[in-house]
């Protein structure tokens, strides 16, 4: 998993509450057997029309927030069923990090898996960036060292998160990663276990 | 202090470490297939990871093989995506090194039948596979559970999972039961008396009289339909009867490995004074052959029942779900069960395709005809299965009496494959899930055993076993 320390990029506004995984990416492409590649699928309801055309007033259709690094989503983002494909997704496309006012538990625990940054601001604020992210310049900045969200204009903004979360986030440690730091014990484990049961290792 | 139960037996023996609370727990066997592999794989590719141990993985291809032309191998499968999960699947296993039994191979089935047949699933072993169903191997006394596909690169990456210990659960069901009764109604009796959530939380082990007088494949059965009942595992202590299924297996123990593996098996029960969260004793001489009714494998009646009112029901989500449910299968309140008129039988799965269940389900087509319209298909578990079978002459039987005997695999388990119901079919099936669309959408699923399935398949409806024994 890629580290998160700092994110300089264009944040794109999408102004909806409830936005749920079926949305961020339809079933349809869940047979993938990629993580990679997914992109094409995210947001497909939105961003393209029954005969797989862009609509061209989608936000992620618009030239100004094609290359958009940053989300800002209204509340409860990432609801509904467990698939991971849906973090995949927008990392796929090039989105490192969703500001919402709240988000579903499963995608936000996804979210951590993945080296996608969800951060939690109040309304008002959610609301502020997304004014500015409407505006001519759009380039928001994310320290997650700092714990804070810069808007376009300069205003920051604190953010909260689990500190044993940032601490694996700006590491890039994922759960393998973290479990392979208990390397030695595993090791110990099998040496141990051979011996006691020395027909598994046979199989 | 008191004593530890079979689960926390197992539990203790594969702790590696702990941290933030979480336990590293040692995965002795990990099974893997098509479907919930690939992005693992992917994964590991991407952070240039290995597989920490390809000796303890074993690879089957079941989930969405087709049941026919499985000699014409995977570049004939005419589903696309399945054909790519497929080659997918030998792909990885190849650059892995991870053993493989690619479809077609005698020794491919699902997977669920695969592990215990080659002997590979043992008491007292942690057992993982990327599919719910995983809980059938606890039927030899080996915490087994089902995990998503973050997890199932977590355990190539690392052969151990991050998990939370779950409460302990005992289900007993004593006594005898009635003849035409067995594993899967007690299984069904069981999600009925707990619910699907009743489980949630709890690793529930089985015990008492009926449970011991089980076979393996009945113990099985139990374990696997535990998942339906939202418990993470279920278990069986392992006795005489699991060590003579085990012994002389392709990879079990032999020699002198095999007594020094017995006595370690040996010590894998539940000590008389530990303590459970939960209990419940059922009494196996009350259970009638059952069946379901609704779209949940809770909604279970005894065959001689009606189908129930919504009104019956004490809370409204629940007398809306029961309406919905009376609505999609297209019955009403009040109708016997036994004047639901079939389309599909569907003999198979990993609840109910293993030899004895096969027997049980010739026992009762044997000499009768599959009634006018109905289609009936016999699915063996694996290759195994299939050629034990047609050695007994069950194929023949099947055969004569109008069933289709298929390749293996999950066939109409889940609609992943060419098996599938089509909208508003009526499907007797062994299988173990009748949610909504499960089979193929719009198709209508009815849980039963294998010899009540046979008994719906000629009766041309939902019939009562014991008026064919
Ligand atoms: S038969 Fe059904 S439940 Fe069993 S492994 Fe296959 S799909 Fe899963």
């Amino acid at each position: 998993m890629e580290a998160f320390t700092r994110l300089d990029a264009k944040a794109a506004p999408l102004p909806l509450a409830n936005i749920d995984t079926d949305q961020i990416i339809p079933k349809q492409f869940l047979k993938t057997v990629e993580r990679k590649g997914l992109a094409k699928g995210l947001f497909y309801e939105y961003r393209f029309d029954e005969q797989g055309k862009e609509k061209p007033d989608f936000v992620l259709n618009q030239p100004a927030y094609k290359a958009a690094g940053v989300l800002i989503a209204g509340d409860n983002f990432g609801c509904g069923s467990s698939r991971e494909h849906a973090p995949w997704a927008l990392m796929d496309f090039g989105i490192k990090c969703v500001i919402s006012t709240s988000f579903a538990d499963i995608f936000y625990n996804n979210c951590f898996q993945n080296g996608l940054l969800p951060v939690v601001l109040k309304a008002h604020e959610v609301q502020q960036l997304m004014d500015e992210a409407r505006g001519g310049n759009h380039v928001t900045s994310i320290d997650l060292e700092a714990q804070t969200v810069t808007s376009p204009s300069g205003a920051v903004f604190r953010f909260d998160i689990d500190a044993q979360r940032k601490a694996k986030m700006l590491q890039g440690l994922d759960a393998i990663g973290e479990t392979l730091q208990a390397a030695p014990a595993i090791d110990l484990y099998e040496q141990k276990r051979a011996l006691d049961r020395p027909w598994l290792e046979r199989a | 202090m008191a004593g530890k139960t079979l689960y926390d037996k197992i539990w203790d023996a594969h702790v590696v470490d702990t941290q933030d609370g979480e336990a590293i727990l040692y995965i002795d066997l990990h099974l893997i297939h098509e479907v919930t592999t690939p992005q693992a794989f992917a994964g590991l590719r991407a952070n240039r990871r290995a597989v920490r141990r390809p000796d303890r993985t074993l690879a089957v291809a079941d989930h969405n093989v087709p049941t026919e032309g499985q000699a014409l191998g995977v570049d004939a499968v005419a589903d696309e995506e399945a054909r790519l999960q497929l080659q997918t699947l030998g792909k990885n296993v190849a650059d892995y090194g991870i053993e493989y039994f690619p479809m077609g191979d005698i020794r491919n089935g699902i997977v669920h039948v695969v592990g215990p047949e080659q002997g590979r699933t043992q008491p007292g072993m942690t057992i993982v596979c990327g599919d719910s169903h995983t809980s059938t191997h606890g039927a030899f006394g080996a915490l087994a559970h089902g995990i998503g596909t973050s997890e199932v690169e977590h355990v190539l990456a690392t052969q151990t999972l991050r998990q939370k210990k779950a409460k302990n659960f005992r289900v007993r069901i004593e006594g005898e039961p009635a003849p035409g009764v067995g594993a899967k109604d007690y299984a069904l009796a069981v999600i009925g008396e707990i619910g699907t959530a009743g489980g949630t939380g709890y690793v529930i082990e089985y015990a008492g009289s009926a449970v011991q007088a089980l076979s393996m494949e009945g113990r099985m059965t139990l374990c696997n339909l535990t998942i339906e009942g939202g418990a993470r595992a279920g278990l069986v202590a392992p006795d005489e009867t699991t060590f003579a299924y085990l012994k002389g297996r392709p990879s079990t123990p032999k020699g002198g490995a095999w007594e020094m593996a017995l006595s370690y098996w040996k010590t894998f029960f539940t000590d008389e004074d530990a303590v459970f969260d939960r209990e419940i004793v059922l009494d196996a001489a009350k259970i009638a052959p059952t069946v379901t009714w609704g779209t949940s494998p809770e909604d279970v009646i005894p065959v001689t029942g009606t189908v129930p009112s919504p009104d019956s029901f004490d809370t409204p989500d629940k007398r809306a779900s029961a309406e919905r449910a009376l609505e999609y299968m297209g019955l009403s309140a009040g109708q016997p069960i036994t004047e639901a008129k079939v389309d599909v039988v569907f003999i198979g799965s990993c609840t109910n395709s293993r030899i004895e269940d096969l027997r049980s389900a010739a026992k009762i087509a044997e000499g009768r005809k599959v009634a006018p319209g109905v289609r009936a298909m016999i699915v063996p578990g694996s290759g195994l299965v299939s050629a034990q079978a047609e050695e007994e002459g069950l194929d023949e039987i099947f055969k004569a009496a109008g069933f289709e005997w298929r390749e293996p695999g999950c066939s109409m388990c889940l609609g992943m494959n060419p098996d599938r119901l089509t909208s508003g079919q009526r499907c007797a099936s062994t299988s173990n899930r009748n949610f909504e669309g499960r089979q193929g959408r719009g198709g209508r699923t009815h849980l039963m055993s294998p010899a009540m399935a046979a008994a719906a398949a000629i009766a041309g409806h939902i019939a009562d076993v014991r008026d064919f024994l």
